[in-house]
């Protein structure tokens, strides 16, 4: 059974998280994901769960890195300033081999940027983020649904792999209301914890540490972190494919991006031209194969996303050479808009700059 | 040693006066000669024996020269990052209600980077247990200034002892946070002699008591040493503590509540 009903992200970000059995939350105020905090002081000690509104967003990590010492579920939400903040914290969380959950409501950047929809934050969220070797496992939500499942299924996959779990949400899924089936139960698995520190009654000692002065031991637990992280890539890949089938050209997109992009797609069919829509959900792992296997049947890609050229990387690695990747860019809460990114197809199409955006700005100022 | 059994009705047995807390591990401390560190390890697994809690009890360490800790203690325990033990006790303690927690912290741990979490988990009564270490230097990185480092100090990054003028006055953290309404007890101590070692085990207990009582927050300020990095030999340590440290930080209960 399930409660058709319409939710903001942010309150689906909660729903979800509590429905999973996160019985723990610290969080710090920050726009544009502050409904969270809200939410989670009366719904969390209402699920028997605690709330705990912290002095920064560095004491909130902490806060979840000794919660999540306990075995308890337990997760913070911020905003790319504030998930700056917590690197550190995260760094520790991966080394300490916790499992966690932090999610991003992306806004404009860098610096303190501004409150409006962004998606440069990226790179810190699948490429390690703070110092170390590490990876986050990362989810992108493309709907107010997603919100709610992704966030709940952050939760299994934090304890399966002992890892922090990243949902990389932004500005308008946080602050979007649309219609959602909220079910009544979810599945979900909480194993055993033995390595937890809840107080050595009827067992040894534990210790939960992310230091390891001998290069030797820490070499293999970072062989121990590579293994787990090759797993993920193996295990955990997700994504979701729009019309791809016949496409000649597929627009590469996550969250909101990859709603306008959807929204292309449907326009440009009604002119005729065969585009198709891949998103991505899993950040890391990325979608690689599936994406290479486009690039083997010859199909264009134009990558759009909300920062001047992020994802496209991936992309770029996945596909190594053996198609175009195209690229569109906008930032600082400019959200492109369908005809824009339609342009950009069109010219990608007729065989024009495959990237009207950062590089074609690089060339003119090489060129002058 | 040999003492009568009384209770054998003045028969003589072999009876164990003095012996390794059950919570103070068999491994040996990484610590330097003369320092005050083990001493204090010591006293707080005396205290976690004497109020039967090693079977509940999750410590938190700090980065710092005491990082180990872990290692020296056989409880539960968890390595934090530089400052943030209050914030990781805090989610702990938060979680576990029914289990007991303390934070092992030294000077710049504690009163620098972690300032933030020290106030606010102070502010907000959490009901944690502290044991600071000030010896008012960066003993693991080199001797460098902390924020307890008295005026005229010579450290390594004030060779001319510290200066006000560039580098503003120690703080006094009993004081600090003897102004806000959050902790249950506030004292600072001086292991230097035997009265001292007595009283700072009390100090440890009764501020582990206070949060066994729910009373909140509770914080013992150790007045410590480090004759590496002061340059002295362990007893010219204790007797400088003694004679100038205690002039400009006085010992006593700040807050009993």
């Amino acid at each position: 059974m399930a409660t058709k009903t319409l939710m903001k992200g942010n309150e689906a970000i909660v729903k979800g998280a509590i429905a999973a059995g996160c019985r723990g939350f610290f969080g710090y105020p920050i726009t544009p994901q502050n409904e969270i905090p809200e939410y989670m002081s009366s719904l969390m000690p209402k699920a028997g769960g605690v709330f705990v509104q912290a002095e920064s967003e560095v004491a909130s990590i902490n806060m979840v890195y000794g919660a999540a010492c306990t075995g308890t579920r337990v997760m913070t939400t911020s905003s790319s300033p504030g998930i700056s903040l917590m690197q550190e914290g995260i760094s520790y969380i991966a080394g300490a081999e916790l499992p966690a959950v932090i999610v991003n409501v992306q806004r404009g950047g860098p610096g303190l940027g501004n409150i409006a929809v962004g998606q440069a934050d990226y790179f810190q969220a699948v490429k390690g983020g703070g110092h170390g070797d590490y990876k986050l496992l990362t989810l992108a939500p493309w709907s107010v649904s997603e919100c709610y499942h992704l966030t709940a299924l952050a939760f299994d996959l934090a304890d399966k792999y002992r890892n922090p779990v990243m949902v990389l949400a932004d500005a308008i899924l946080g602050q979007m209301i649309e219609t959602i089936e909220v079910p009544d139960k979810i599945e979900t698995y909480i194993p055993p914890k033995p390595w937890a520190t809840t107080g050595r009654k009827n067992r040894d000692k534990n210790i939960i540490n992310s230091l390891w002065i001998v290069p030797q031991v820490l070499e293999e637990l970072n062989l121990k972190l590579q293994a787990k992280y090759a797993l993920m890539i193996e295990h955990e890949v997700r994504y979701d494919e729009y019309k791809v089938e016949d496409a000649d050209l597929v627009l590469v997109a996550y969250g909101t991006t990859s709603r306008l992009c959807k929204t292309v797609v449907d326009m440009a069919r009604k002119e005729g031209l065969n585009v198709g829509l891949f998103r991505p959900i899993s950040l890391f792992p990325f979608p690689s194969i599936p994406l290479e296997g486009l690039a083997e049947r010859g199909k264009k890609l134009l990558v759009v996303e909300m920062s001047h050229g992020q994802m496209v990387e991936d992309v770029r690695l996945s596909v190594n050479g053996k198609t175009s990747v195209g690229f569109y860019g906008r930032s600082g809460g400019m959200v492109p808009t369908p005809s824009e990114i339609l342009n950009q197809v069109r010219d990608t199409l007729n065989g024009g700059s495959s990237c009207s955006c950062c590089c074609r700005t690089r060339s003119e100022e090489v060129s002058r | 040693m040999l003492l009568p059994d009384q209770e054998r009705g003045g028969v003589t047995m072999t009876q164990k006066v003095f012996e390794r807390p059950r919570a103070l591990s068999e491994n040996t401390f990484s610590y330097c000669a003369g320092c005050l560190h083990g001493v204090v390890h010591r006293l707080i697994a005396e205290v976690i024996d004497e109020l039967d809690l090693m079977e509940r009890t999750v410590g938190i360490c700090p980065v710092g020269c005491s990082v180990f800790m872990y290692d020296y203690m056989e409880c539960d325990m968890i390595e934090a990052s530089h400052g943030r033990a209050p914030a990781v006790a805090t989610g702990v303690k938060r979680i576990l209600p029914g289990s007991f927690v303390f934070a092992y912290q030294g000077d710049g741990d504690l009163a620098a980077i972690g300032t933030a979490e020290t106030i606010h988990s102070a502010a907000r009564g959490e009901n944690i247990s502290v044991v600071f270490i000030n010896n008012g230097t960066y003993g693991m990185t080199g001797g460098q200034m902390a924020p307890t480092t008295l005026v005229g100090a010579k450290t390594t990054t004030c060779p001319e002892g510290r200066d006000p003028a560039i580098a503003g006055y120690p703080i006094k953290v009993c004081e600090l946070l003897s102004s806000l309404d959050g902790p249950s007890y506030i004292a600072r101590v001086a292991p230097v002699s035997a009265g001292g070692l007595a009283k700072t085990k009390a100090a440890i207990k009764k501020a582990f008591q206070k949060q066994l009582d729910g009373k909140g927050f509770s914080l013992v300020e150790v007045l410590s040493n480090c004759p590496t990095q002061w340059n002295m030999s362990p007893i010219d340590s204790l007797k400088w503590i003694e004679e100038t440290a205690t002039k400009h930080y006085p010992l006593g209960e700040f807050v009993d509540r």
